[in-house]
């Protein structure tokens, strides 16, 4: 059994060794069992979840290979199942969503950690940090009543009148859209921008900011050309994050992205994302092989999140320990 | 060479003032949308709400009882499960394992933290669902619980790491067995950072409603026991949401704002108790 | 311990009076501190100093551990005032004029400063050589920045060994050229005074050698005023020397004075090693 506690010998009264049986009697062996099950159990839990995605997914993954990625019929029906016109709700909708929070979220994080006095820095820090504890729900719900009607009686017509010559602004716009659902999302994935931007930012050193101002820059251009620059790293960190956290997003963006399965040039367009089929047709499956495409679309959607919430993460531990070294 | 210190401190207070919208954009949305909750959702919010069982669609006067209660137990059934696990997992990782073992939890836990949610309602679907045949509380729990256990986890860890050696080393230099120094001093030196720890943890899952999807589904009764699916409050507000009876929609904001308000709360009084403390979980 | 008395203590300027043994004529005052009283919120961290520094000459400040002496350096070039909640009282003239008055950007390029541990951005060799010029809207083409940077290097005594990879990292350098690194960084603006706050405290003997190798180089077209922690430096190194003790000027004098003469107590204790 190994111990993490290093407890100098002569701390510790002179008797023999403890035995196997002494030390089970002390309760050691016993609490040194519970946590390692706990532990244990958490490692089985989570291959449970990767085994049961590729288990139940495996009859759709046999039957349409890697096609099933780029086929874009959905036909329940007669059996065709093809996840393109979902991965192209999710990348839409998620890029959109970056699109507006990189740079509201960048521009919120530069004037808390650089530019507002601490004590309203903490301030507002703590209330974005609420903001990201709201529920997706609830953001559906602002979406659906407020937002949608928002869109379609002012916002949309605008953009339409400046812009509607553009292919993703053309046609008719009913309020349930992928634009309507990449708004949802960017507001939701804001605070997540700020929240871990602004820790990298705090984290560049001092002596960064002081050489630049030694010379004579301002503050916003050492903001600009060595402090963003030295965070770098960290905010892509954020922004990977905040991307994996979009594209897993499921009631905000099926309440309001219009749940129709197509692919269509214009943002204006009712569309669907992996997350709002599954949310939608699990319970309406009716074969083992509906059911296991739809599984197969769990998989799918794990995988992406995986790979970028791993990259995210030693993004932004790579930034912040080199803060921490200097 | 020119310092230029005119065209400088324009651009200074003109970004001061750009980054200064973004915060403040970013800030209003809170307000923005606790305003519409409470207005909206205030002026539906009656007893009957908290009361009554659905209505008939057509029929006014339900209210959301049974969600309620169905949240509750949930919820309770995802504590017992998460909290134990991870934080039994979280003591582990601090206390006992060795550097790569505990590489290998924290991988996975952060593995299972990144999973979306509604994938973990599609596999509990296909462990608990499926073999019994129907949808159960005990499902919606199961879930839930399973999504506890990495921020546990964590915040565990974190807080536990947190409490300096010397503390550890004077409980065993008076003779205690690891097992009791950990119980009796370590732990209560955690204590306060675990238990907000927790309220965050549970805050964040009384929020979600993919996973309870096919889970716990939903029910327009009561639902006795643990065996029988039952409505939980977040799918509540969705199923209202989208359906096109007004009198629906205004119980949706009810429940929106009765579901906020208990979330929010949660988080501001476990932020608050952990301010005169370091770290905080992130979501 | 013998404390002072409200009154400054012993500052001899050596124009004119005291012991020369530099034998140059009176050289010409670059930079001035007057009556400078320095504020940590309520804490008050530097005693109406009152300090001159002479033009292309070497002055040294030495003191034990948290005497003020970095604390006085960085207000020569107005740093403090990027801490929130500091205030400094007095003046500080350069050439003639109080540069507490003046525009901080202008102040900036004209008195430049090295730190105590490299710091480097995190750019190619060039580019850091060539941020000043950037930030300050250097009027000249891609040839005249070129210039500049190799110009910078070589009074740095860093060009020869970074002249082949001079767009590459400025990580891949060791500590001391890192810091000469710096050096041309802020040699580049063409400061008229050169502060440096400990430059070699993180640096080896044959680095540390280096550096003060480049200073003597320097001295002729620049003022430059180090803070050090190690007496043997400052020996060899400066012309004059002032000697800080809990936030005030014990004694300032030429180096020779200093330390083989000093006038006061607290100052020969200092200097032979009796304490600090």
């Amino acid at each position: 059994m190994s111990s993490s506690v290093t407890v100098p010998k002569s701390a510790l009264p002179p008797r023999r060794a403890q035995s196997f049986i002494s030390r089970l009697k002390a309760g050691e062996e016993l609490a040194y069992l519970i946590t390692l099950t706990a532990a244990a159990a958490i490692f089985l839990i989570t291959t449970l979840v990767l085994y049961e995605l590729i288990a139940q997914s495996s009859l759709a993954r046999h039957k349409f290979g890697w096609n099933f990625l780029f086929t874009s019929i959905w036909d329940p029906v007669r059996g065709n199942f093809g996840a393109l016109p979902f991965i192209y709700g999710t990348v839409v909708t998620s890029i959109l969503a970056l699109l507006i929070a990189i740079p509201l979220g960048l521009g919120a994080a530069i004037f808390l950690a650089e530019m507002a006095p601490p004590r309203i820095s903490n301030a507002m820090t703590f209330l974005i940090e609420l903001l990201a504890a709201v529920p997706s729900v609830i953001y559906g719900l602002l979406g659906v009543f407020i937002l949608v009607p928002a869109l379609q009686k002012n916002i949309v017509p605008a953009i339409k009148s400046v812009f509607g010559s553009l292919p993703i602004f053309q046609g008719a716009f009913y309020g349930v859209s992928i634009f309507s659902a990449g708004i949802v999302l960017s507001i939701m994935i804001v605070p997540f921008i700020i929240s871990v931007s602004r820790e990298v930012l705090l984290s560049v050193p001092r002596e960064q900011r002081e050489a630049s101002l030694a010379l004579g820059a301002s503050q916003w251009q050492t903001i600009w050309r060595v402090v963003m620059p030295n965070a770098s790293t960290g905010i892509m960190g954020s922004i990977f994050l905040a991307l994996a956290r979009a594209l897993g997003e499921t009631m905000a963006v099926t309440m309001v992205i219009g749940n129709t399965p197509q692919i269509k040039a214009s943002l204006l367009a009712p569309g669907y994302s992996i997350a709002a089929v599954v949310a939608n047709e699990f319970t309406e499956a009716t074969d083992d092989l509906y059911l296991s495409a739809l599984v197969e679309l769990g998989l799918v959607l794990f995988g992406v999140t995986f790979v970028l919430n791993g990259l995210a993460r030693i993004l932004i531990m790579t930034t912040e320990q080199k803060g921490a070294h200097k | 060479m020119n310092p230029n210190s005119f065209l400088k401190n324009l651009v200074n207070y003109t970004m001061f003032a750009v980054t200064g919208l973004c915060t403040v954009i970013a800030v209003g949305i809170l307000f923005f949308i606790l305003g519409y909750l409470v207005y909206n959702g205030g002026k539906s919010l009656s007893l009957s709400f908290f009361t009554n069982l659905p209505a008939p669609v057509g029929e006014i006067g339900g209210g959301m009882a049974n969600a309620i209660v169905g949240s509750g137990k949930v919820l309770l059934l995802a504590t017992l499960i998460g909290i134990p696990i991870g934080f039994l997992g979280g003591v582990y990782l601090s206390e006992y394992s060795n550097e790569q073992i505990a590489f290998t939890i924290r991988y996975v836990t952060d593995l299972l933290n990144g999973v979306p949610s509604i994938v973990i309602g599609i596999v509990v679907y296909t462990i608990v669902v499926h073999p019994m045949g129907h949808f159960s509380t005990f499902a919606g729990g199961v879930a839930l619980g399973i999504m506890m256990i990495p921020i546990s986890v964590r915040s565990t860890e974190e807080f536990l790491h947190a409490v300096p050696q010397s503390l550890r080393e004077a409980a065993l230099a008076l003779g205690a067995p690891k097992w009791k120094s950990i119980v009796t001093v370590v732990i209560p030196a955690a204590m306060r950072g675990i238990i907000s720890g927790t309220m965050l943890d549970l805050a964040r899952v009384a929020g979600e409603t993919a996973p309870l999807l096919f889970t716990a589904l939903g029910n327009q009764f009561w639902s006795p026991g643990w065996n029988q699916p039952s409505a939980t409050l977040p799918v509540m507000i969705f199923t209202y949401a989208v359906a096109p009876y007004d009198d629906w929609h205004r119980q949706a904001w009810a429940a929106g704002f009765v579901l906020l308000t208990l979330v929010l709360l949660i988080n501001i009084t476990a932020r608050m108790a952990l301010s005169r403390g370091t770290y905080v979980p992130r979501g | 311990m013998s404390q002072e008395g409200s009154a400054p203590s012993s500052q001899a300027t050596p124009s004119g009076s005291g012991e020369q043994k530099t034998g140059n004529p009176p050289a010409a005052k670059k930079l001035s501190a007057v009556n400078l009283d320095f504020f940590y919120g309520a804490f008050q961290a530097l005693h109406n100093i009152s300090l001159d520094f002479q033009e292309n000459h070497i002055t040294a400040l030495i003191g034990p551990s948290g005497c003020g002496k970095s604390t006085f350096i960085r207000t020569l070039n107005r740093m403090h005032e990027t801490v929130k909640g500091t205030r400094l009282t007095g003046q500080i003239f350069l050439d003639g004029k109080d540069i507490l008055t003046e525009d901080v950007n202008a102040v900036r390029l004209k008195v430049g400063m090295v730190f105590q541990r490299s710091n480097p951005f995190p750019k190619t060799i060039f580019e850091n050589v060539a941020y000043g010029l950037h930030v300050n809207s250097f009027q000249g083409g891609k040839a005249a920045i070129r210039e500049v940077v190799e110009k910078s290097l070589v009074k740095a005594a860093l060009w020869d060994e970074v002249k082949d990879k001079v767009h590459e990292s400025a990580f891949g350098l060791s500590g001391g050229q890192q810091q000469r690194l710096c050096i041309a960084r802020a040699l580049a603006v063409e400061p008229e005074v050169l502060l440096l706050d400990e430059p070699c405290s993180a640096l080896d003997p044959i680095a540390t050698a280096k550096i003060e190798e480049l200073l003597f180089a320097l001295k002729s077209e620049t003022t430059i005023v180090i803070v050090t922690h190690n007496m043997q430096q400052a020996a060899r190194v400066s012309d004059f020397t002032g000697f800080f003790l809990l936030g005030k000027m014990i004694e300032f004098n030429t180096t020779n004075v200093i330390f083989q003469n000093p006038g006061m107590t607290e100052t020969e204790d200092y200097v032979t090693g009796r304490f600090g």
